[in-house]
């Protein structure tokens, strides 16, 4: 049993904002008081206490992060290293960090919750295996859908019920939480060598199927089938100069089902081309504001080097070809893509000056906090261990103004974020980096300090600079136990597996037997998940 | 000086990147024993592999066959480091000013992705010279690495600038990659040039070329007197008056770049 007690407490979620009070543990929960010999207090005077931190869209487990590993010899050597000790397994971090790395600099953060975000059905065995030896964070994932040809054949055939229970069944055969769409119908149309650039054209191989009627439909599935984590969708386009107009299509054509628009940075851009690229925060932002079914996180770009990695194989394909640096392809059989390349944002560069503003105009101008997170897409737009540099640009503006005076002039004409003056509280950062994401993840145990969350508490000094605060939690707390103590990893902890097992009919197994026969290189009975594989693993049914 | 001769060679390769001027300049000779040697993954002191004699001093020497000894002279920026004997893999990888030389072979990865210095092997290299780690854009940016023998694959592989030398022969895939700088070969097997997007390659021997590389013309280039001069001084001799001869030029390559060189002498008659 532990009281935490002489910090302020943000708790947004519970309308906490900035109250000294006690925040008291007992068997891994939150509950109102403690009390007896055993109690251990901790005081946190001079210190904010906060939800652990709660990262909704990040790539750390599976085919593609581990595909970029391997590519990126050149940055594990200069990664920080963490050596081998009784507490702590050997690894490295930097852009693309090692299993155990991995929870242990998510810890260093304050964070206790991560959502793989794109996990092909073929490579989920690979993911959980992966995440199992990601330790101190609770997980969960997202499952590639909108690019599965089972399900597309399905969609051509009008067949939509009996699509639902095969998006279901892939669900529970993953052992996912998510349903995730990449650029839909663009992954399938990429082993033709094309792309799906128009969300009314029909897919190539297929003549009814559209990108529009992917999202639609798999909306729609995901709220019939009652998930707790709405869609996770990466629109088409990603990255193209003048892509807003198929992001606000995007959302139109969703029509009241619910979303979670993922790396909307990436996703904001006017223009026709990358000499007249520019932001469209504002637009994106007026729009997103109006739609209450919405969430999105920001897939901010920090400058530096970082890998993209994705299931968007035809935009890969176009990153290689601007960069000429080095490329990893994949491909899924029937389900998606994936490709791989390094990438260095440059602050002399005009596009990538670009997107910097871009990611944090929208975090600045989307109204509401609870539905805006922070992201950085990681590793795709900087590591997520940077994410304390974009939570000191989002509280002080001035620091923004002095970030903004070192863009080149050309960018300055292209960007809204000279204009923008607000700066975020510390109860709107709980929302951003906890309250918000555990809300959009369907989480009701995570996010918060009210009685019967999960005891996931971080302690920051509360020091005004808010980049070594956000960089450095002095206590970490992850159900109950203290993993974290003055600055340094004291304690391992396994996290936990969120999955879902949405109900579908059993007879959907006939169907797909033949067909995997017939098209797959695995055997039917050798594709889905076991639950043994699974370690801790937290069943949520659902439908 | 300090010298450090070796007891007997290691079963295994040690790792001694403390076995730089830097290092030593700075450590008494008690200091110097305790240094970390690591054999394997077992960190050992420096004494069980080597006798210390001499004091503190920027000038440090080797004796013995230290041809399992890797990192001789890792990162270093000053001093001289001399080898008496042979030197192991990645000997001055990193390294940024300074000298190091060796009177026997050296084995690959010698100045590795260096950015100034120089480095003298009497006899034989290995492969991957001021090359780019496995991964890296690129290799050495600076710099001068002369050998007086053969050497081996990929040398100069994505160097950016800075010259390598070898009088010998090279082998395959010299200046993969490259992307600057020159390398002078006294000949070279198969696939020179490949991939190379920059930079001057100048054989003293006609050599196969790829398909890839255009012949130009036959000149004597003038920054050829400019570089010879600047040679003689680390015993370097380039031929450059047209009554001796002429170079062919060839450009390439054109799977990737045109803005290569390949510079082929031709003795005259």
């Amino acid at each position: 049993m532990l009281r935490i007690t002489g910090g302020k407490v943000y708790d947004p979620a519970n309308d906490v904002n900035g109250e000294v009070r006690d925040v008291c543990i007992s068997d891994g929960r939150i509950v109102d008081e403690v009390a007896g010999a055993d109690v251990r207090t901790i005081d946190a005077a001079g210190m904010v206490v906060f939800p652990g931190g709660v990262d909704v869209h990040t790539h750390v487990a599976g085919g593609a992060i581990n595909f970029a590993r391997a590519m990126t010899p050149e940055n594990h050597r200069d990664a920080a290293k963490f050596i081998h000790s009784p507490e702590l397994r050997a690894g490295v971090g930097g852009a693309t960090p090692s299993t155990f790395a991995t929870g242990y600099l998510y810890a260093g953060l304050g964070y206790t919750t991560v959502n793989e975000a794109a996990v092909p059905v073929l490579s989920a065995r690979h993911t959980h295996e992966e995440l199992r030896d990601t330790p101190l964070v609770d997980k969960s994932c997202c499952v590639l859908m909108a690019n599965n040809e089972l399900l597309l054949d399905l969609l051509e055939e009008g067949e939509t019920e009996r699509a639902r229970h095969l998006l279901a069944w892939h669900l529970w055969a993953a052992k996912g939480y998510g349903v995730k769409a990449v650029n839909p119908g663009g992954v399938t149309a990429w082993k033709w060598g094309k792309n799906a650039k128009i969300l009314s054209e029909p897919v190539p191989g297929y003549s009814k199927v559209t990108p529009a009627k992917i999202i639609s439909s798999l909306a729609a599935m995901v709220d019939e089938l009652k998930l707790p984590h709405p869609l996770h969708l990466h629109c088409n386009n990603l990255g193209a100069p003048g892509n807003i107009d198929t992001t606000i299509e995007t959302m139109k054509v969703l029509d009241g089902h619910r979303a979670h628009m993922a790396h909307l940075q990436f996703h904001s851009y006017g223009g026709d081309d990358w000499d007249t690229l520019r932001s469209e925060s504002v637009r994106l932002a007026e729009f997103f504001n109006e739609q209450p079914n919405l969430t999105a996180d920001a897939g901010a770009i920090l400058f530096g080097d970082s890998v993209t990695i994705t299931a968007d194989g035809p935009w890969q394909h176009l990153l290689y070809q601007l960069t000429g640096r080095k490329w990893g392809n994949l491909d899924v059989e029937n389900e998606t893509g994936c490709g791989v390349v390094p990438y260095t944002y440059k602050g002399t560069n005009m596009v990538n000056a670009v997107q910097w503003a871009v990611g944090l105009e929208l975090l600045l101008l989307i109204d509401d906090p609870w539905r805006i997170y922070l992201t950085t897409d990681h590793p795709n737009g900087a590591c997520f261990w940077r994410y304390p540099e974009i939570i000191h640009l989002l509280m002080n503006a001035d620091f923004r103004r002095e970030c903004i005076d070192k863009l080149p002039e050309k960018a300055l004409k292209r960007i809204y974020l000279p204009g923008i003056d607000r700066e975020y509280t510390l109860s709107e950062i709980a929302i951003i980096i906890s309250a918000g994401p555990a809300r959009a993840l369907g989480m009701p145990q995570k996010g918060h300090l009210g009685v019967g969350a999960d005891a996931d508490v971080a302690l920051y000094n509360d020091d005004p600079d808010r980049e070594r605060m956000f960089g450095h939690p002095r206590y970490l707390l992850k159900g109950g136990e203290v993993v974290v103590e003055e600055g340094d990893i004291r304690k391992m902890v396994d996290g936990r597996e969120y999955i879902v097992r949405p109900s579908f009919d059993k007879n959907i197994e006939e169907y797909l037997r033949p067909l995997f026969e017939q098209y797959y290189t695995m055997s039917f009975d050798n594709y889905p998940v076991e639950m043994e594989r699974l370690e801790g693993a937290d069943i949520r049914e659902c439908g | 000086m300090i010298t450090l001769t070796l007891k007997e060679q290691p079963e295994v390769p040690i790792e001694a990147e403390a076995l730089s001027p830097d290092v030593v300049a700075e450590l008494g000779n008690d200091e110097l024993r305790a240094l970390p040697i690591f054999f394997g993954k077992r960190q050992l002191r420096l004494e069980e592999f080597f006798e210390v004699e001499g004091e503190a001093s920027e000038e440090l020497e080797i004796h013995g066959d230290a041809s399992r000894v890797k990192w001789l002279g890792r990162g270093m920026t000053r001093g001289r480091l001399r080898i008496v004997g042979n030197a192991g893999m990645h000997l001055g990888a990193f390294m940024k000013g300074g000298s190091i030389e060796v009177s026997g072979n050296a084995s690959d990865w010698i100045g590795a992705e260096m950015s100034g210095g120089l480095i003298r092997i009497g006899g034989n290299a290995g492969g991957q010279i001021g090359a780019a780690y496995r991964g890296s854009l690129t290799g050495m940016t600076a710099g001068t690495i002369v050998v007086e023998g053969s050497a081996g694959l990929e040398v100069g592989m994505r160097m950016k600038r800075g010259i390598i030398v070898v009088k010998g022969m090279a082998k395959d895939f010299t200046g993969l990659e490259m992307k600057g700088g020159t390398i002078i070969l006294g000949g070279a097997e198969l696939r020179t040039g490949a991939w190379m997007k920059r930079g001057t390659i100048i054989s003293l021997t006609p050599i196969p070329l790829l398909p890839t590389f255009a012949y130009n013309c036959s000149y004597n280039p003038t920054f050829l007197r400019i570089y010879a001069r600047e040679l003689e001084t680390l015993g370097v001799s380039l031929p450059f008056e047209e009554s001796e001869g002429s170079y062919e030029l060839y450009s390439g390559d054109a799977a990737v770049s045109r803005k290569g060189e390949l510079l082929v002498w031709q003795p005259a008659g």
